[in-house]
């Protein structure tokens, strides 16, 4: 079924580069030769992967109980900040590199966690409908991340030197606090960087949690029904702070590893890390994958080849926006053909005596 | 008298707020219909991108080229609105997942940036812009010169419009009956009332208004196309419905007071006061308030009484009565 999804969705999206008179075949060729043929492009692709495979696992992790967390993207945020905080004290005081790097990555998940706490709360105690608050407060920590590096002198901000009187910029982290790679030689070499490796960690974690502990029982119970959930004795409250806070967390450590893998400072700039839009696609990542920690891996890997290849090759000839369409129209396909797998269509005659009152769309 | 920062702020506030009160309008009544729909933005910016093409490509006079873009800014923006009510009312996916796949989908990385590219609309500024419509005299009156004959006519329309929203749902059958629908969609269907149409035809509706509103960016407030030009208004417009309790009059008190914080900022810069630390709240405020009202909203003793629709995001499957 989702093999099916995917040929519909390449072809509908085939159909839009037909229709504004582009060759849909030589456009996916170029994707698809972007995203994972060409030289250094599957390094790459690991770089656009790494933060959906935790977007999506913070997604997945939230959607199974029910519990539409989609603050991912306000998390990140807020865990880049945390992350790249402890980065900047902790490697500038000389400690030993391991431990600076373990401190990030602590930090970017408390930042996270933190930041999910705040709908979690309002969620379990207030009866706070999550998906608004988390959405609002996406912006409130785009705002955030904007103002601590563009509108006030704050610790994260470079006011030494020349760039930095000209335009604002963040510290750079100091080396010891900069995330390791490690280097496979096929292809030309492929870094994998260090982020990739806790992103498939915590997605075994979150699988064997959710599938093989009571803690994921009564997730699933409580998503399924909550109120057979509360005839069993199942603390509601406790369960909704734990798994907002276990959400959060994987959002902030892709936060962290934005900071300590790829970009070494904290990105603020509009055009930077807030247009990549990580949070909301990891969304799309989770859906396509089912939920399942263990395919939100994959169909990382896939949708941020595609993302890769969108940026590789934006410019004059390759129609931009592509990468957006493509991805709403897979999302779409699997949707509605999730539909199908469920439901039987059958096609009947209506009879006349029947068709009398107003048809109800099923 | 007329430079004074209040009646400029709210002068400022009614324009910047248009495309806000449009959006929150048309997603009112869908989520009056028990639809919610995350996909405002995506559909502003189709309603926004194509808008614009039809003013550059019709010739025609100012007033029906116009005309014409707004119809088909308002077309643009139901057909997208359709994917998310066909996935949600008849597939009955997740509508948050359906709503953020629109957006993906039509965003500002997605089929607008597509469309404004292959049509080459970030080269040239609008052929046609709407313009203020009472003349320039009428404008200098002190303070009600500014604050009400200073408009183009989305401005008026919106108006009218706010009236039509209400006496549609406070005062005729069809309106009635769509608050059930979003209530109580069994009940609503025992009586007799074709629940999957209403969701549809509100659905629709809001994605019209949302295209409308897209427009209103692209033909007024910054006559050209950019990528991603209406910079996140749809996730405002979602969070004004909830802040004005589902209540057209209160959408236009709200978008008008988040269209007001918009302009604080820089009108103060103008005025040589900077805010500091303080921009971050100006900024953040339409977001954290509107938190807190639906903190506010979520007590279940105030629920009722401030018109949530009780099947809100649920899908209704008539088996399951």
């Amino acid at each position: 079924m989702p093999a099916a999804a995917l040929v519909f969705a390449f072809f509908a999206s085939g159909l839009v580069l037909w229709a504004t008179g582009h060759d849909a075949l030589s456009s996916y060729r170029r994707l698809f030769d972007a995203a994972f043929l060409n030289k250094g492009a599957l390094g790459d692709t690991l770089v656009s992967a790494t933060p959906l495979a935790f977007t999506g696992l913070a997604a997945a992790a939230a959607f199974r109980m029910r519990l539409f967390n989609i603050g991912g993207e306000g998390q990140l945020y807020i865990g880049a900040i945390t992350g790249s905080a402890a980065g900047l004290y902790l490697g500038g005081s000389g400690g030993a590199s391991a431990f600076v790097i373990a401190a990030t990555v602590v930090a970017g998940c408390a930042g996270g966690a933190a930041w999910a706490l705040i709908p979690g709360f309002l969620r379990a105690f207030c009866r706070t409908n999550e998906i608004i608050t988390s959405l609002m407060l996406n912006y409130v920590a785009g705002y955030l991340l904007t103002y601590l590096i563009f509108n006030t002198e704050s610790y994260w901000r470079q006011t030494n030197g020349f760039n930095a009187s000209v335009f604002p910029t963040s510290k750079t982290i100091p080396s010891s606090a900069v995330w390791p790679t490690e280097t496979i030689h096929v292809h030309g070499g492929v870094a994998l960087p260090l982020g990739a490796g806790l992103a498939v960690l915590a997605a075994v974690l979150l699988w064997v949690l959710y599938t093989r502990t009571r803690f994921g029982f009564e997730a699933a119970v409580l998503g399924d029904s909550p109120r057979a959930a509360r005839y069993a004795g199942m603390r509601t409250r406790r369960k909704i702070l734990a798994v907002m806070a276990i959400s959060g967390g994987l959002a902030g450590l892709g936060g962290a590893s934005q900071v300590g893998d790829f970009r070494h400072q904290l990105d603020a700039d509009p055009n930077g890390m807030q247009r990549q839009f990580y949070g909301y696609s990891g969304i799309v990542v989770a859906a396509l994958a089912r939920y399942n920690p263990l395919a939100v891996l994959p169909v990382a890997f896939l949708i941020g080849g595609l993302q890769n290849a969108g940026n590789s090759l934006q410019g004059a000839d390759f129609p931009s926006g592509l990468v957006g369409v493509v991805e709403g129209i897979i999302l779409f396909s699997a949707l509605g053909f999730e539909m199908f797998a469920r439901y039987r269509i059958r096609v009947t005659r209506r009879r006349r005596a029947q068709a009398a009152p107003a048809p109800e769309a099923t | 008298m007329n430079n004074s920062l209040l009646v400029v702020l709210i002068a400022a506030g009614i324009g910047y707020g248009t495309p806000l009160l449009y959006a929150s309008l048309g997603e009112l009544l869908a989520e009056r219909s028990g639809v919610l729909n995350l996909g405002v933005e995506g559909m502003m910016l189709m309603g926004a991108v194509t808008g614009f093409w039809t003013v550059q490509t019709v010739h025609a006079g100012t007033a029906v080229s116009l005309a014409a873009a707004v119809a088909v800014a308002a077309l643009v923006g139901a057909a997208t609105s359709l994917i998310h009510a066909f996935m949600v009312i008849t597939l009955r996916a997740s509508q948050i997942v359906s709503g953020l796949a629109l957006t993906i989908f039509a965003g500002a990385a997605g089929l607008s940036s597509y469309l404004g590219n292959d049509f080459n609309l970030s080269e040239n500024p609008a052929k046609h812009t709407f313009h203020a419509v009472f003349p320039s005299g009428w404008q200098d009156l002190p303070i009600v010169g500014p604050i009400v004959f200073s408009h183009n006519v989305l401005v008026y329309a919106s108006w009218l419009l706010v009236v039509v929203v209400w006496l549609y749902l406070t005062r005729t059958r069809p309106g009635l009956n769509l608050r059930a629908v979003g209530d109580a969609p069994a009940a609503a269907d025992a009586m007799g009332i074709n629940v999957a149409g209403y969701r549809y035809a509100h659905t629709l509706v809001g994605g019209a208004l949302a295209g409308v509103a897209g427009a209103t960016f692209t033909l007024a407030i910054n006559p050209q196309w950019f990528d991603n030009i209406t910079g996140g208004s749809g996730w405002i417009a979602i969070a004004l419905v909830i802040f004005a309790f589902w209540r057209p009059e209160l959408c236009l008190v709200g978008a008008y007071f988040f269209g007001a914080l918009q302009d604080l900022a820089p009108e103060l810069q103008a005025r040589g006061i900077h805010l500091g630390p303080t921009v971050f709240w100006t900024n953040a405020l339409p977001y954290v308030m509107t938190i807190v009202v639906l903190v506010v909203v979520s007590a279940s003793s105030t629920r009722r009484w401030l018109g949530a629709p009780a099947a809100l995001g649920t899908p209704y499957v008539r088996e399951e009565r």
